[in-house]
């Protein structure tokens, strides 16, 4: 049943069975519809009256209360080393402590924070420490004895040192965090090219390559 | 959860919490209950930022966590609801209506509450009396005793309750699940504070005393005092016992009050005192979700009216028939004895008061005869095109457009019904109608990406002039400091005029635009709440 016309308004079925004359089709769509469109009716004005401004100041004053309280978490910012005009003023401002600490029957146990335990277990701590120590320093003389005789040895009494201090699993992570605090450093002297001779080398060579 | 609610919920926790807890909201908001690994994994927030955050979310009511599920150890799992948090918009109106009911010190209690989530009794009731203490004048101070009487009033009208025990609370039969979870697969007993008995006994309280009032001298010298006040704690009896508003109580309140207005406004004040007489004595014996009210008898009501109005019986009797036979259905007869039982249509009214929003917003979106068209098709349900065009006695090319209009925005809806299998459409009726439920559920929608809209709008615009504002606080600051220590008047005129005209009065038109937008977040919020009223209704008897 195609249309006479070919294109626009072409239908495959009989339009005035819906009621629709081919005039009086609304227009096709050019593009996406606008942003901001005119609207016929504006929109009613607000209601005004002395409950709408009595929830009005309510609201503003628990925003601003509900943002000085603790509750309010920021984020981790850096301080500014010098502090600001404004904030000596601000700062008057914050209620309360930053602890605030809620009644821990009602959360779960996980939620509490925990203080951090530096020291697990400091009797046996001092034991491992003395004894780390000891060997450690042995181990140290020895490796500047080595040093200055061969470069090639520090391979060998690093991996000997750490077999013998290495005793316990316990202990072993302690001790390594000793021993890098206590060796100036535990690099392989050969295996680090600290550049010097890269800039000895370039001069040299400079003057035989060619320069652009 | 759809992503307009979600966006809505992101911002109000960022207005009141701050962004780490926006951040870890819009998370479990988004992913349904999760465990504490995955949020600090799925976040990239550190721990203990994420452990305040959940500390913070679940004191405010907004987030429940539940613990050891059937048992098999496995980690606690936390969530939230776009309910609890959308709560939030509404909390001015609560202070509002506590202030209505119990005066000044109801009004503060309410709003301790709402700051801080779950307190505890004697807490509330001295910062309460400090409070009020400070407001009143030189030599009064406000006793203990008057706040807590004030509290346990909201106690016994349980716009008060007790916050319930979650920790291994496997003991107590589950009630019905926590309002606001969606139905979960396995019947997870996460206690509502209705599930135990005592969830509106005020506990014995040793607390005598009056309120402090905090000298305003230097202010370090304040903080100093305020902190030894809090250091100082005695006991008093209540340690554990924490209270939490009950905003259901506050939503039958608030559904209560919706109702009575529309019945004002329909017919006369006479009757509306007749339906608050009713709703009142209905309080205690109705549940929250029930669609009727429990059947009153009329001789019941005569006996209640407050005696002010001095209504003689036969005339009670016509007003109660001239309720049941509005078309609004407000008030139902259900029998004949004590002179004729009546019952107040809950569900009904809800219904009706969302139907007179929809017409309301098509009114102002559409116009007076667009309008007319909707009513039409929500009273006929469904109607062919040259139908419409005859009832609503619109001509028929306006009558068109404005169908074609409202079609595209999807308030009204086409059926098509066929004559053949085969859906021809020279051969098929082509019927427009209106579903309430879906619409309104859209116009929810609508309405919660305007308030968001209203908020990111006013935090651009406080954006846009924070230097000016930052100036401006600074100023009063300085003003305030001045003052309190006894300046001369040049000095303070000297300081009032370092802000130029033209910023005093960027500063007026800035706070003339957020006064406007948060007026509108508060009234849009209204018809939230009907529209939401209206929804639940319909789920819960479904």
């Amino acid at each position: 049943m195609g249309g006479k016309g070919r294109g626009i308004g072409a239908f495959t079925f009989n339009v005035e069975a819906l009621g629709i004359g081919r005039g009086s089709m609304p227009e096709a769509r050019v593009g996406p519809n606008a942003l901001f469109p005119n609207i016929d009716f504006k929109p009613v004005p607000l209601k005004v009256g002395e409950d709408e401004d009595y929830m009005l100041a309510l609201k503003q004053e628990m925003r601003g209360t509900m943002q000085r309280l603790p509750h309010n978490i920021k984020p981790q910012s850096n301080k500014a080393e010098v502090e600001r005009y404004t904030e000596r003023y601000l700062k008057q401002r914050l209620m309360e402590d930053d602890n605030w600490s809620p009644d821990w029957n009602l959360l779960p146990k996980e939620l509490k924070p925990q203080i951090k335990k530096t020291c697990a277990k400091p009797g046996t701590k001092k034991k491992s420490v003395k004894v780390s120590r000891k060997d450690a320093e042995e181990m140290l003389t020895k490796l500047d004895k080595l040093d200055k005789t061969e470069e090639g040895n520090p391979e060998k009494s690093d991996d000997e040192t750490e077999k013998k201090t290495g005793n316990e699993d316990e202990e072993i992570e302690e001790e390594a965090y000793e021993e890098e605090d206590v060796e100036e450093n535990d690099y392989i002297e050969n295996y680090f090219d600290n550049g010097e001779e890269f800039g000895g080398g370039s001069d040299d060579n400079m003057d035989t390559e060619a320069t652009f | 959860m759809t992503s307009q609610a979600v966006r809505l919920c992101g911002l109000l926790l960022r207005e009141h919490f701050g962004e780490v807890v926006e951040k870890v909201g819009t998370h479990l908001l988004r992913g349904g209950a999760q465990n504490l690994r995955t949020i600090i994994h799925e976040t990239g927030i550190p721990l203990d930022l994420v452990k305040k955050s959940l500390c913070v979310l679940v004191q405010h009511g907004a987030c429940v966590f539940s613990s050891d599920r059937k048992g098999t150890g496995s980690p606690t799992e936390y969530r939230t609801s776009c309910d609890s948090i959308l709560r939030i918009l509404r909390y001015p109106r609560y202070i509002y209506t506590a202030k209505t009911l119990y005066g000044d010190t109801g009004e503060l209690i309410i709003e301790e509450l709402l700051q801080r989530g779950h307190v505890t009794m004697s807490s509330t009731v001295k910062t309460v009396a400090d409070r009020l203490t400070q407001n009143m004048e030189e030599g009064c101070c406000m006793d203990y005793n008057e706040v807590t009487s004030a509290f346990s009033k909201l106690v016994e009208t349980h716009f008060l309750q007790r916050c319930p025990l979650m920790a291994g609370a496997g003991t107590t039969a589950s009630a019905t699940p926590a309002t606001g979870t969606p139905t979960a697969p396995v019947s997870i007993a996460v206690p509502t504070a209705e599930s135990f008995p005592d969830c509106y006994k005020v506990p014995h309280l040793t607390l005598v005393g009056r309120g402090k009032r905090q000298l305003c001298g230097e202010d370090g010298e304040d903080q100093r005092n305020a902190k030894k006040v809090k250091t100082d704690s005695q006991t008093h009896g209540d340690e554990r016992i924490c209270w939490q508003v009950n905003f259901e109580r506050f939503h039958l309140h608030f559904r209560d009050q919706a109702i009575i207005s529309a019945v004002v406004n329909k017919l006369d004040q006479m009757s509306s005192e007749i339906v608050r007489t009713m709703l009142r004595m209905s309080e205690v014996t109705t549940s929250p979700t029930a669609a009727y009210t429990k059947p009153l008898s009329a001789n019941e009501i005569f006996r209640s009216l407050p005696t002010s109005y001095n209504i003689p019986r036969p005339i009670l009797d016509q007003y109660l028939t001239l309720l049941v036979d509005d078309p609004m259905e407000f008030v139902g007869k259900s029998g004949e004895s004590g002179g004729g039982m009546f019952v107040v249509n809950l569900h009904r009214a809800l219904a009706n008061l969302a139907r007179a929003t929809l017409e309301s917003v098509v009114q102002e979106r559409f116009g007076s005869r667009s309008a007319r068209i909707f009513r039409l098709l929500l009273r006929k349900r469904h109607l062919e095109q040259k139908q419409v065009e005859d009832f609503a006695m619109i001509p028929a090319k306006e009558a068109k457009d404005m169908l074609y209009t409202l079609l595209s925005q999807n308030l009204v809806q086409l059926q098509e019904i066929p004559k053949t299998p085969d859906f021809a459409p020279s051969r098929t009726f082509y019927l427009y109608t209106v579903n309430q439920l879906p619409t309104a559920r859209m116009l929810l929608q609508n309405c919660y990406k305007t308030v968001g809209n209203l908020i990111e709008r006013r935090l651009f615009e406080s954006k846009e002039s924070k230097r000016l504002l930052e100036k401006s606080q600074r100023i009063e600051a300085i003003l305030a400091s001045l003052q309190a220590s006894g300046a001369e008047p040049e000095q303070l005129t000297e300081v009032e005029e370092m802000i130029t005209a033209t910023e005093k009065q960027q500063l007026e038109a800035l706070r003339l635009h957020i006064n406007k937008l948060d007026s509108a977040e508060n009234q849009v919020d209204e018809s939230i709440f009907l529209i939401e009223s209206y929804v639940t209704s319909t789920a819960s008897t479904s």
